[in-house]
């Protein structure tokens, strides 16, 4: 049915991670197909790094695990951003191309009226993605 | 896939990360960036904030806003007089600080060092030197050029050709230097270069040297991208407590204050400069919904991010100031300022030795009221200006980042203060008219532009551009404090940006309506002194780091 789930990971909210993960690695597991978590990070240092190599390598570890621990092939993949904040919708639409995913698989907040002003991405990401969006709350 | 390091940067600003972007040294610290944020959901957003600092900032900000407008007569003459003390007694530290870096910069253009490359040495830039550009002048100086391109030429030129008054044996008189008593073109030559001066190599050297500091401290060091950071080699560890939190506070409250009260004054010349070209009234109520737009503009660009929303309208904005210049030297007298373009350059690197020297100077009320205010005003910029030109630097080396923000922004200073300034000494000289002369300080411009043909559109360029100038630095500016006050996070949740900018706008509101404006920019100039020394102690962080990166 899919041949590549996409799933944006933000790496500074781990504990926010698992369900999402959780969720395309069954999924993945379900159709025999491969996962990419993908990263967005800037260029200045992070919480999660010093530099984008750094990120790089801290998400590379994640996909391991999660491999090694699941037996479903994991791949990941860091994105620079100047301004993520901004720019997450943006960038997993290009790696979505990147890639050729044809599922993403995402954590979302429970829309609030704050959306209206700030929406939420994985809101915008569903009405800008040509392909399946799968929104974990 | 896309993992070729010499590849051009993505204009979309989102690159796959390439192979490893070359050695840098980064400093060992035991502190992670955001350790002592605190994660609070205020309503429906999500706040990611720097504990003390966020609290503190606001706080402050809030008081000295409370106070003012309670007590505006005692504490406007307490903020000047604070300011003039400044200026007046300190003026030798001020002006030998300015050469400092102005020597520095030029010294690490021309050595070894301004080989490292800041992010790495394969490190790519992130942005094209047209987007670039047009960032480094929306934020740092656009909206001066434009006040002060035809005002300030004009007051130097009067103030030579009047010549040397005194009283009792002190000068009275504002003259640059010895003045020029009686000598138009001598005059006029004094003036440009006096202008100059305050607009070229100094001012964009206090700027390089904080941008290229935090540039280095973080891209290469892995430092957070706050003003902290540069004390890293002088007070180690210790810039994660309070000695670090102080210095982060003084910076957000100068920026803040700095543009909160440039934009009240901006309003009130923006809606005299309306009421001058179309007969809007020119009342408290336009002021604020001057205020309200360039605030809700600032706002949608905030949100919309660095690329879609920062950087789209700097580049707007350069195009416009590049067609008003345009217009200037074309329809202008052309043989006169392109001729003058390297006349004045020339006065300027004549007359440069003189008006920079720090000490035994008898124009005290140029080189203190002038040379030394200016000085502080840059510097106490300094903080945001440079935060911001760090933010966008990435992947330039040492020379490349000084040259281009040093020498290129100088010598387009050099040629709008010869279009605007010398076009309208022109006037004043050659044809004799004296309305812009007369005119104050916020007609200048448009009085200028009444010399030249096609008034009604380039007054309403200019009238777009002082408003898109105001816009852009309060984007930008949003975003720094944003980035401090968020412990040097800079993908912080977006409503705390947006947060920034309306409480900007407010307190401009809060003070035009009020009374303050002035009280606060002075308090904000006196900011300067204590950057001063920072950007002192920055010039040794920044020797030190760049002799540990690899070249």
């Amino acid at each position: 049915m899919y041949s590549k789930i996409l799933t944006p990971v933000d790496l500074a909210h781990r504990e926010r991670l698992a369900k999402a993960v959780d969720t395309a690695v069954d999924l993945a597991r379900h159709w025999g197909i491969p996962v990419v978590l993908v990263g967005v990070t800037e260029a200045a240092p992070s919480a999660v790094a010093r530099n984008p190599q750094e990120y790089a390598r801290e998400l590379a570890a994640v996909a391991e695990e999660t491999a090694r621990a699941t037996g479903v092939a994991v791949e990941a993949r860091t994105y620079t951003a100047h301004d993520p904040a901004t720019q997450i919708d943006d960038t997993i639409l290009k790696a979505v191309a990147d890639t050729g995913a044809d599922l993403v698989v995402m954590a979302s907040h429970a829309p609030t009226v704050g959306d209206a002003l700030v929406p939420s991405h994985g809101g915008r990401l569903a009405s800008h993605a040509a392909i399946s969006v799968f929104l974990v709350r | 896939m896309n993992d070729d390091p010499t590849r051009a940067p993505d204009p979309s600003g989102i690159d796959a990360i390439p192979a490893p972007e070359g050695a840098t040294t980064p400093i060992d610290t035991d502190y992670t960036i955001g350790q002592d944020n605190v994660e609070l959901q205020v309503g429906p957003f999500g706040l990611d904030i720097h504990n003390p600092v966020f609290l503190i900032s606001g706080l402050t900000v809030v008081a000295f806003v409370v106070l003012t407008l309670a007590f505006q007569n005692s504490v406007e003459p307490l903020f000047a007089g604070l300011r003039d003390f400044l200026t007046s007694t300190l003026d030798w530290f001020f002006l030998g600080a300015a050469n400092v870096f102005v020597v520095l910069c030029l010294v690490l253009i021309a050595s070894p060092l301004g080989k490292v490359r800041l992010g790495g040495r394969e490190a790519t830039p992130d942005y094209s030197y047209i987007g670039w550009f047009a960032m480094l002048f929306a934020a740092g100086m656009g909206i001066g050029l434009m006040f002060y391109g035809v005002s300030e030429p004009i007051s130097h030129y009067s103030t030579a050709i009047g010549g040397i008054a005194s009283e009792g044996g002190v000068r009275t008189d504002w003259a640059p230097l010895g003045g020029a008593a009686g000598d138009q073109a001598e005059a006029a030559r004094l003036g440009m270069a006096a202008t100059i001066f305050h607009w070229a190599l100094h001012p964009w050297a206090i700027y390089a040297i904080v941008a290229l500091a935090l540039a280095l401290f973080s891209y290469n060091k892995g430092l957070p991208l706050t003003i902290r950071s540069i004390f890293y080699p002088v007070f180690g560890e210790r810039v994660w407590g309070w000695t670090g939190h102080v210095i982060d506070v003084l910076a957000v409250f100068a920026t803040l204050f700095g543009l909160a009260t440039s934009l009240g004054f901006g309003a009130e010349q923006a809606s005299a400069g309306l009421a001058f070209l179309f007969g809007l009234p020119d009342t408290d109520g336009s002021k604020v919904v001057l205020i309200l737009a360039i605030t809700g503009v600032a706002l949608i660009s905030v949100a919309a991010g660095l690329d879609a929303g920062v950087k789209r309208l700097s580049e707007v904005n350069m195009v416009l100031a590049a067609v008003l210049l345009g217009f200037v030297v074309l329809v202008g007298p052309t043989m006169l300022i392109l001729g003058g373009f390297f006349q004045n350059l020339w006065a300027y690197v004549a007359y440069l030795p003189a008006l920079s020297n720090p000490v035994g100077r008898e124009d005290a009320n140029f080189s203190q009221g002038w040379t030394a205010f200016y000085w502080a005003w840059w510097i106490s910029w300094s903080p945001f200006v440079g935060m911001f030109i760090a933010r966008v630097s990435r992947g330039r080396t040492v020379r490349e980042f000084l040259t281009c923000v040093l020498i290129i922004p100088s010598l387009v200073s050099v040629l709008w203060m010869t279009a605007f300034g010398g076009t309208a000494i022109d006037q004043i000289v050659s044809r004799g008219i004296t309305a812009v002369q007369d005119a104050p300080l916020e007609l200048k411009l448009f009085e200028m532009l009444q010399g030249l043909p096609l008034t009604q559109i380039t007054s309403f360029v200019g009238i777009v551009l002082v408003i898109v100038f105001f816009v852009t630095s309060s984007d930008s500016g949003s975003l720094v404090i944003d980035t401090i006050t968020a412990g040097g996070k800079v993908n912080a949740p977006v409503p705390q940006r947006m947060f920034w900018a309306v409480f900007e706008g407010l307190i401009a509101i809060a003070l035009l309506l009020g009374g303050g404006l002035a009280a606060l920019q002075a308090m904000a100039v006196s900011t300067g002194f204590p950057f001063t020394i920072v950007l002192l102690l920055g010039c040794f962080a920044i020797v030190k780091g760049l002799m540990s990166e690899p070249r």
